[in-house]
C-alpha cells in the first residue's frame, strides 16, 4: 500500500516550479504511484503566481489538494509560501526559499512585503525548513539550478529512494547541465536546516 | 463495488487504472499527458487527418501537440468560425476532423455550428470546447453544454486525461455512425491537469468517399427542412444510444445517497463522498433517461453535482425526478473536494469535515499577503504605448490580450474589454452617442485580435463615416496565450513558410487613408502622432509596431541609476514594470530582468536612469 502524498509547488514565472514537478511526477511514477498533476497557465505566465498541485497515491481521483490538506508545501518564494498557509496540513512541513520577489503593488508601493513571513510559519507550521536556494545553488555552480536544490530538500522527506530521484532528475535535464544540477539537488538532499 | 452499464461491463474502458495499477507491466504504455495532450493523441490514434483551431486558454496545447504527430495537418485559422468551416469541409471531403476553440469561441462559430447539425458530417467530427469555470483566464465562465442541446448534437464530457482520449475516439464513432458534429466539452482542470493515459497506437483511416448530395449539404429552406426532420430523427436514435453506452455507468454503492454526476466533478464526488452510490455521465447530451430513473428508483436520496449551470439537475427534474444539488452547490466558479464536503454537511448530509489547523485556533493570525496580479512582462512594447495614451488622457476602449493588463494600476489606461474585437465598433459607438467624445477615445486591438474580428469593426466605420483612432498592437505574434503564429507572422503552425498579411495595405484597402506607424519604445513620437491622429477628425490607424520581448529575447544592457541624481519621485514605477522598485526611497533596477528598453529612461526628468554601455555623465 502506498501512502498518499499530496505536494503543492508554487512560485513566482520563470522560477522552475514546472521542472521540479516533472522530475517529482518521473521519481512517482518509477515507484508505482497513480499521479494526477494540476497546473494552471495562462495569465499566471504573466508574473503571477504558480501553482503545481501534484497528488501521488494508489489511486488518485481529484487534481486538486484541498485547503489543510498538503503533505508539503514547496514555496520557491516566500510570499507565495505564506498565501498558501492555508492548504498546509496541521502536521505537514513548509520547505521555504528565502528568497524575496515584490509583486507590482509593493513595487508601486500599494502594498508592503511582509517583513516576518518565516517568523510567522515557524509559528503557524510544526515542520518548516527555510533555505537560502539562490546561495546554496550558487555554491553548486548556477544560481539557476536554485529549483534542484529545493527539490533535493522536499526529496529527503518522501518516500522514494535516493537512486529513484537521481534517475528522474537525469531523465529531465539535459546532459550538459546535469552536473550542476546533480550538486544542487545532493545539496538540498543534505541540507541541514531545521 | 459493482459497477455497471447498460450493455455489457467494460471497466476497463473507463475504469482503467481505477485501483489495478500494475507498475511493470504497463508502466511503458503509459504516459503522465495533460487532458489537451491526451486529446490531441486521442485524435491522433483515432485516424484524425484534419485539425483546426484558433488558439485560446484552456484548448490551445491540443493543436500544439496535434501538430506534432506525423502524417496529420493542422492550421491556425484566424478565429473559431473559419476554423470550424475548415473543419466542415475536412469533414465533408471525408477526413475524421478535430477542431478545437475556448469556451468563448465556439459564441463566433456559432453560426456555423448550428447549421452543420442540420448538414451532419461525411468524416467524423469533433469539436472540442475548453470551459473555464473559475476563469482562470477568460472574460465569463459561460457553460457551453447548452450549446451542444442547442445545437442538438452528442455531447462527451471526459473526466480526466485517459478519458479525454478515449472519448476523443469515441465521438468520433458516433459522429460517422449517426451521422451528427460531436462536442467533446472539457474544462480547465480537465484539460490542464495530468494523469496517466495508456497510449495505443494509430488507427489509420481512408477518407471516406465524398459524393454530391445537395439535399444534405446544401442548407436552403426546402432542403433545410428535410434535415430538420432528420435532426430530430438522429436525435431519437442518439438517445436510444446513450440509454446503452458504456460511458454512462453506474457504481452502486451506499444506496441511502445517489450522486448524478459528469466530467471533473465526478473526482470530486468520488472523494468527498466514496461511499455514496454513482450515475456518472460520459455522454450529457441527449441524457439516457431510462438509465437515470432506475438510478434514481434505487437511491433513497438522488442528488446531481455539476459545475456551473444545473444543466443535467435542470433535465432529470423536468422528468419529473426529484433531485436536489444546485440548492446547496455553488454555480459559479470550480467546485473541488472541500467545497463539496462543506456544501454537503452545511446541507446536513454529510457530517461535518475535521477541521484543518488552517481553519482551527491552532495557528495564529497570518501577516496580510499582497496580491501577485499578471503583468506585463519588463521591456513589453505595449507598456509604452498605453503609457503614451494615459498621458494624452484619452478614453480607450480594449480588446483581449497581454495588453488588456493595462487596465490593471498602475497604468489604468484602458476603459472597456468586453470580446475579441469589441474594441473598434465600441470606439465608433461611443463617438456616435457623443460626438464631444470623439477626438478624445481611440480603440486598442492586437495584431492577432484584429486579425480574428477587428477588420469587420474597421470597414464599418469607414463606411459610416466614422472619424475614431483605431491602435493596432502589432508585436508579432499572439502572445496572451502562448505565441501562435497568425496570419501576419509569416509562418504557419506546421512550421512551414506563409504570406504574411500587410497591415498598411490591409487598412488602406478598408479606406482608411491615414495610416501611421510608429514604435511604442520611442515615447515623445508616439504621443506626438498619438495628438496628430485623434484630432484628424477622419478614422485613423496608428501601428504600433514592436515584437514580443519574449519572442526576441535580443535583450540590450540593463539600465543603470545613478543614485546622487534619483529625487525619489517614482515617476518611473508608474510604468508598472517588475524590474523597477524603490530602496530607501530611490529607484533600483533589477539588472537581471531589465531587459534594457529605456522606457524608464525616457519619463525620468533627472537623468537619473541611463541606457545600460552609457558612459557616465
Ligand atoms: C473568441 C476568443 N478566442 C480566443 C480567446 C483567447 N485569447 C485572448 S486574447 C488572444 C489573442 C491575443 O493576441 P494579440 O491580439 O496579438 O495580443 P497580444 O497578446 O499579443 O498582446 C486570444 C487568442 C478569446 N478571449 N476569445
Amino acid at each position: 500500500m502506498l501512502k498518499p502524498v499530496d505536494i503543492l509547488m508554487v512560485g513566482v514565472g520563470g522560477q522552475g516550479t514546472i521542472l521540479a514537478s516533472k522530475i517529482l511526477a518521473r521519481a512517482a511514477l518509477e515507484t508505482g504511484y497513480d499521479i494526477k498533476v494540476s497546473e494552471i497557465h495562462g495569465m499566471a505566465q504573466r508574473g503571477g503566481s504558480v501553482v503545481t498541485q501534484v497528488r501521488l497515491g494508489e489511486k488518485v481521483f481529484s487534481p486538486l489538494i484541498p485547503a489543510g490538506g498538503a503533505d508539503v508545501v514547496l514555496a520557491f518564494e516566500k510570499l507565495e509560501g505564506l498565501r498558501l498557509m492555508p492548504f498546509l496540513k496541521p502536521d505537514g512541513a513548509m520547505i521555504i526559499n528565502e528568497q524575496e520577489i515584490p509583486p507590482v503593488p509593493v513595487l508601486v508601493g500599494a502594498a508592503e512585503y511582509p517583513a516576518d513571513i518565516i517568523e510567522y510559519i515557524r509559528s503557524a507550521a510544526r515542520h518548516v525548513v527555510a533555505v537560502d536556494a539562490l546561495a546554496v545553488a550558487e555554491k553548486c555552480g548556477n544560481v539557476k539550478a536554485a529549483n534542484v536544490v529545493l527539490l533535493g530538500v522536499m526529496a529527503r522527506r518522501l518516500p522514494f529512494a535516493r537512486e529513484v530521484w537521481e534517475r528522474a532528475l537525469a531523465g529531465c535535464v539535459p546532459a550538459k547541465l546535469l552536473e550542476v544540477n546533480k550538486a544542487a539537488f545532493a545539496a538540498g538532499y543534505e541540507y541541514k536546516g531545521i | 463495488m459493482f459497477v455497471e452499464n447498460c450493455e455489457q461491463v467494460t471497466c476497463r474502458l473507463f475504469k482503467s487504472g481505477a485501483g489495478e495499477f500494475i507498475f511493470s507491466e504497463v508502466m511503458d504504455l503509459k504516459e503522465l499527458l495533460s487532458g489537451n495532450e491526451a486529446i490531441a493523441r486521442g485524435a491522433y490514434e483515432a485516424g484524425v487527418t484534419v485539425a483546426a483551431a484558433y488558439p485560446g486558454t484552456p484548448s490551445t496545447e491540443i493543436l500544439e501537440n496535434f501538430s506534432r504527430y506525423p502524417g496529420v495537418y493542422a492550421e491556425w485559422a484566424p478565429n473559431e468560425k473559419v476554423a470550424l468551416e475548415v473543419g466542415i469541409g475536412a469533414s465533408l471531403a471525408g477526413a475524421r476532423t478535430l477542431v478545437a476553440m475556448k469556451h468563448v469561441g465556439v459564441n463566433v462559430a456559432a453560426d456555423p455550428l448550428l447549421t452543420f447539425a442540420y448538414t451532419g458530417v461525411n468524416g467524423g467530427f469533433v469539436l472540442v470546447s475548453a470551459d473555464d469555470p473559475g476563469m482562470h483566464s477568460s472574460q465569463n465562465e459561460q457553460d457551453n453544454r447548452h450549446y451542444a442541446r442547442f445545437a442538438k448534437i452528442p455531447l462527451l464530457e471526459p473526466g480526466d486525461s485517459q478519458e479525454a482520449k478515449e472519448m476523443v475516439g469515441l465521438a468520433l464513432d458516433i459522429s460517422e455512425q449517426f451521422d451528427t458534429p460531436v462536442m467533446l466539452r472539457t474544462t480547465t482542470r480537465v484539460a490542464h491537469s495530468q494523469g496517466l493515459v495508456e497510449i495505443g497506437g494509430r488507427s489509420p483511416r481512408e477518407l471516406r468517399p465524398y459524393k454530391k448530395d445537395p439535399q444534405k449539404y446544401l442548407m436552403v429552406p426546402a432542403f433545410a427542412r428535410l434535415r430538420r426532420n432528420a435532426l430530430e430523427k438522429r436525435l431519437a436514435l442518439l438517445k436510444e444510444y446513450a440509454e446503452k453506452s458504456p460511458l454512462n455507468f453506474i457504481e452502486w454503492r451506499d444506496k441511502s445517497i445517489g450522486v448524478i454526476t459528469s466530467g471533473i466533478s465526478y473526482q470530486y464526488v468520488r472523494e468527498a463522498l466514496p461511499e455514496a452510490s454513482v450515475l456518472k455521465l460520459g455522454m450529457t447530451n441527449p441524457l439516457p433517461e431510462a438509465v437515470i430513473r432506475r438510478f434514481a428508483a434505487g437511491v433513497k436520496r438522488l442528488i446531481v453535482v455539476e459545475e456551473l449551470e444545473p444543466f443535467i439537475q435542470d433535465q432529470v427534474s423536468a422528468m419529473g425526478i426529484a433531485a436536489t444539488g444546485k440548492g446547496f452547490i455553488p454555480n459559479s466558479g470550480e467546485l473541488d473536494t472541500g467545497i463539496l464536503a462543506r456544501k454537503f454537511s452545511e446541507a446536513g448530509i454529510l457530517k461535518p469535515p475535521v477541521k484543518t489547523a488552517a481553519e482551527g485556533s491552532a495557528r495564529p493570525e497570518a501577516p496580510a499577503a499582497p496580491g501577485r496580479p499578471p503583468v506585463m512582462c519588463p521591456g513589453c512594447p505595449h507598456r509604452g504605448l498605453f503609457y503614451a495614451l494615459k498621458k494624452l488622457k484619452l478614453t480607450v476602449t480594449g480588446d483581449i490580450g497581454c495588453y488588456t493588463l493595462s487596465g490593471l494600476p498602475p497604468l489604468e489606461a484602458m476603459d472597456c474589454c468586453i470580446c475579441m474585437g469589441a474594441s473598434i465598433g465600441a470606439a465608433h459607438g461611443v463617438s456616435k452617442a457623443n460626438p464631444a467624445m470623439s477626438g478624445s477615445t481611440v480603440a486598442v486591438i492586437g495584431d492577432s485580435t484584429f486579425l480574428h474580428s477587428g477588420v469587420t469593426g474597421l470597414l464599418n466605420m469607414v463606411y459610416n463615416n466614422g472619424s475614431g483612432t483605431v491602435i493596432i498592437l502589432d508585436n508579432r505574434t499572439t502572445a496572451m496565450t502562448g505565441h501562435q503564429h497568425h496570419p501576419g507572422t509569416g509562418s504557419t503552425l506546421m512550421g512551414t513558410a506563409a504570406p504574411a498579411v500587410d497591415l498598411e495595405t490591409l487598412v488602406q484597402a478598408l479606406g482608411v487613408k491615414r495610416v501611421r506607424v510608429v514604435n511604442p519604445l520611442d515615447l515623445a513620437k508616439t504621443q506626438a502622432v498619438l495628438r496628430e491622429e485623434t484630432t484628424a477628425g477622419e478614422p485613423s490607424v496608428v501601428i504600433s509596431r514592436c515584437p514580443c520581448v519574449l519572442l526576441t529575447r535580443a535583450a540590450k544592457p540593463a539600465v543603470r541609476v545613478e543614485k546622487d541624481k534619483c529625487i525619489g519621485c517614482k515617476v518611473c514605477i508608474q510604468l508598472g514594470c517588475p524590474s523597477i522598485s524603490m530602496q530607501d526611497r530611490k529607484a533600483l533596477v533589477d539588472p537581471v530582468s531589465c531587459t534594457g528598453c529605456g522606457l524608464c529612461v525616457q519619463v525620468c526628468q533627472e537623468g537619473a536612469l541611463v541606457k545600460g554601455g552609457d558612459a557616465d555623465a
